[in-house]
């Protein structure tokens, strides 16, 4: 290898930028999608080894056909994804997001079935009244945390089911909402349906574009804002920033209340949609189940590096495989469970992706060692150091 | 006192999980790595438990024979699995809770996966009877005779005795004071030359253990030995979580909390059978959801004097001093 033929100023610029944190969350990204997509081939190759490979390039491509689909399925999972994303960003693990967007649900659910409002503000209050459902889910743990030390984790999970047993006890007893004999939610009336985008066969509508607005506000408050400042500061050493006068309990309960709205936000897009169906809308059914989108909403944070930006990336891609997945359903009869086994390998190997990238990054540089700037470098381990500190307390 | 001995005989075989699963918990922790992962190893144990179950049934073996080869098998495939955890946590100083996150998620479409290409339908479903209508002898004794010994499941022994060699293990071996010093200060324990690394990998590869146990346990004495993908242990694995820190990372007090857990979730489950709660006319929601509220106040009541082993989360690194 004889690198010095090229002109030293281009490769410092090059190693500086394959070494700023972006790329090294992006180049951990991708390695841990590699290596979950590699495991999904090899369980299509079990499962029916003659039709693997095209079931696999299904699976990678498949959904590009169907763009509006995955604009339509990414949008929940974008929602759960800023809301796990945002409370990561302070050191604290909203695994709640499920519960919150079950409540967020409901509280959508019931403003569209029981209050008579105009056609042009209806579904505004419906979402907004989803947003309030989750803040008071998120508002729990993160009140128990600030004032009693209680473990975020432990009581969001019980959070998670109790929040759906009551959601489907209130449901089932609701004669306007629940249909006895189709065991679902009745449609909603068109006036709280979010309006639909129009593209044919599919039921993309505008919360898209609003969850990606509200994904680009995140992103300036994390960003530009004091208290997106001091939220990163508590994420990154909790006792300094309690010594520099940052209130510790204030933040938290702050933050979960966030991250609880933008969870509700998101189960109040995915029931408010209007179907494809002229007429209908989605309908959700009462059976004991713990929303998924909420867990797949780890994995959009985890992947986006829990950046607001890297979020939006991250939720149409998972959506673009699970899209791609049911094709693959379709055409060749594997399960879509195969969707979900590459997306737990792709979290179990995010969680360790950023010391793989390091780790790559190190060998990187012992090749040309000597005309590497340390600065950056330094920066990337003291960070990755900093998110194992920050679990102490 | 018929009420009394039904709850009793109903709760033993649902604590039972419960108390091997916190004990796994405790392993773990106190050496020093978080395992949120317990519902996943659980209902890996459970799967593999019941496959085996399945492929054995029909011999002429004896079910308890059966019960005892599915609760090994279960254990083998806990400690393999938990062996994940603990490479990401101890080898790789992953960020504990979200590998732990992800083993808990591959789990359930693993299974859903497998039974519907297998079975067509979403989990395993066996018919061998493993309920003990009485032991032999024991159930004469007046009193604790019906308590203990009739109407129930061998996993209950099993349990115990698990209990006792877990305390035996855990507070009078030298294995267990250096587990226990790994969890509080790694480089005190480093540094008069204990393997760290080694310690957590034990830690973990025994909640695997005693997970996949618990977890077989469970669809042996509260699911009539079938398991399913979808419902999973029905949030047993955190609940155990609750049940460990209840008991203060304390084997004892963990058997006391397990209890507890089991009887309110027994309680839960007989509102009809009993005269006093049916006539109250609660809506039978309320009853589901109070392992869970009561696990909320317990932790309430119990986080602000808790006492977490010091290093518990950290990963250890040597280089760090």
């Amino acid at each position: 290898m004889r690198n010095s033929t090229f002109s030293p100023k281009l490769k410092s610029q090059a190693s500086m930028l394959m070494k700023s944190k972006g790329m090294a969350s992006l180049a951990a990204a991708l390695l841990a999608i590699a290596l979950g997509l590699i495991v999904g081939f090899f369980v299509m190759l079990i499962a029916s080894p003659e039709s693997a490979f095209n079931g696999f390039t299904t699976m990678l491509f498949g959904g590009l056909g169907r763009l509006g689909d995955v604009f339509y399925f990414a949008t929940p999972i974008l929602m759960t994804g800023l809301s796990v994303g945002f409370a990561f960003k302070m050191g604290l693990f909203n695994i709640g997001a499920s519960g919150q967007y079950t409540f967020g649900m409901f509280f959508a659910l019931y403003a569209g079935f029981m209050w008579e409002l105009p056609p042009g503000i209806h579904w505004i209050v419906c979402i907004l009244a989803g947003m309030v459902g989750g803040m008071l889910w998120g508002f729990i743990p993160g009140l128990l945390k600030a004032t009693l030390n209680v473990h975020e984790v432990i009581t969001s999970i019980m959070l998670n089911y109790i929040g759906m047993y009551l959601v489907d006890m209130f449901i089932i007893n609701n004669a306007k909402m629940y249909v006895p004999n189709m065991t679902r939610t009745a449609y909603l009336p068109s006036s709280a349906q979010i309006p639909s985008l129009g593209v044919p066969n599919s039921n993309v509508n505008l919360s898209i574009i609003l969850a990606i607005a509200i994904a680009i506000i995140l992103f300036v408050v994390l960003n530009k804002t004091t208290f997106g400042y001091e939220l990163k500061a508590t994420g990154y050493n909790k006792h300094a920033s309690k010594y520099a006068g940052m209130s510790d309990t204030k933040n938290t309960i702050l933050t979960m209340i966030i991250a609880g709205g933008l969870s509700g936000l998101g189960g109040a897009f995915a029931i408010l949609a209007p179907s494809a169906i002229a007429g209908s809308s989605m309908t959700y059914e009462p059976i004991n189940v713990i929303a998924a989108n909420g867990f797949n909403g780890i994995a959009v944070a985890l992947l986006g590096s829990s950046n607001p930006i890297g979020i939006i990336f991250s939720a149409l891609f998972i959506s673009h495989l699970g899209r791609g997945g049911s094709l693959v359903s379709a055409f060749y009869g594997y399960k879509p469970e195969i969707i979900d086994i590459v997306i737990a390998v792709i979290i179990y190997f995010s969680a360790f992706a950023m010391l793989m990238s390091v780790a790559v990054g190190k060998l990187f540089r012992k090749r040309n060692r000597g005309e590497v700037v340390r600065g950056p470098n330094a920066s990337l381990t003291n960070h990755v150091k900093g998110k194992n500190e920050n679990k102490e307390a | 006192m018929d009420t009394i001995i039904y709850l009793i005989q109903n709760m033993l075989p649902v604590a039972t999980p419960l108390l091997l699963v916190a004990l796994g918990g405790m392993f773990s922790e106190r050496s020093g790595v978080v395992n949120i992962a317990l519902e996943g190893i659980m209902l890996f144990g459970a799967f593999f438990g019941c496959l085996t179950v399945y492929f054995i049934d029909g011999t002429t073996l004896n079910p308890q024979i059966i019960l005892v080869i599915g609760m090994l098998i279960a254990a083998l495939a806990g400690i393999l699995y938990s062996m994940l955890l603990s490479f990401a946590a101890v080898n790789m100083k992953a960020d504990q809770t979200i590998s732990g996150t992800a083993l808990n998620m591959f789990i359930p479409a693993v299974i859903l996966l497998f039974c519907k290409m297998k079975f067509n339908s979403d989990g395993i479903t066996n018919h061998v009877k493993f309920f003990v209508k009485e032991v032999p002898g024991l159930s004469k004794i007046p009193i604790l005779g019906p308590l203990f010994f009739e109407k129930t499941y061998i996993t209950v022994y099993i349990g115990i005795v698990l209990l006792v060699i877990s305390i035996i293990i855990f507070y009078k071996t030298r294995f267990g004071l250096r587990l226990r010093a790994c969890g509080e200060h790694p480089h005190a324990a480093d540094s008069v030359g204990i393997n760290v690394y080694l310690m957590r990998h034990s830690g973990v590869a025994i909640s695997g253990f005693l997970g996949g146990i618990g977890g077989f346990f469970y669809s042996v004495g509260i699911m009539d030995g079938n398991v399913n993908g979808h419902t999973g242990v029905a949030g047993f694995g955190f609940l155990a979580l609750a049940v460990m820190i209840f008991g203060q990372w304390k084997p004892l007090q963990i058997f006391f909390a397990a209890l507890f857990f089991a009887f309110l979730r027994t309680l839960a489950y007989s509102v009809a059978l009993i005269p006093f709660l049916s006539s109250l006319n609660i809506d039978q929601t309320f009853y589901k959801m109070l392992p869970y509220v009561a696990t909320m106040l317990v932790l309430i009541f119990t986080s602000k004097k808790s006492r977490a082993p010091k290093a518990e989360g950290i990963p250890y690194d040597k280089s760090k001093r």
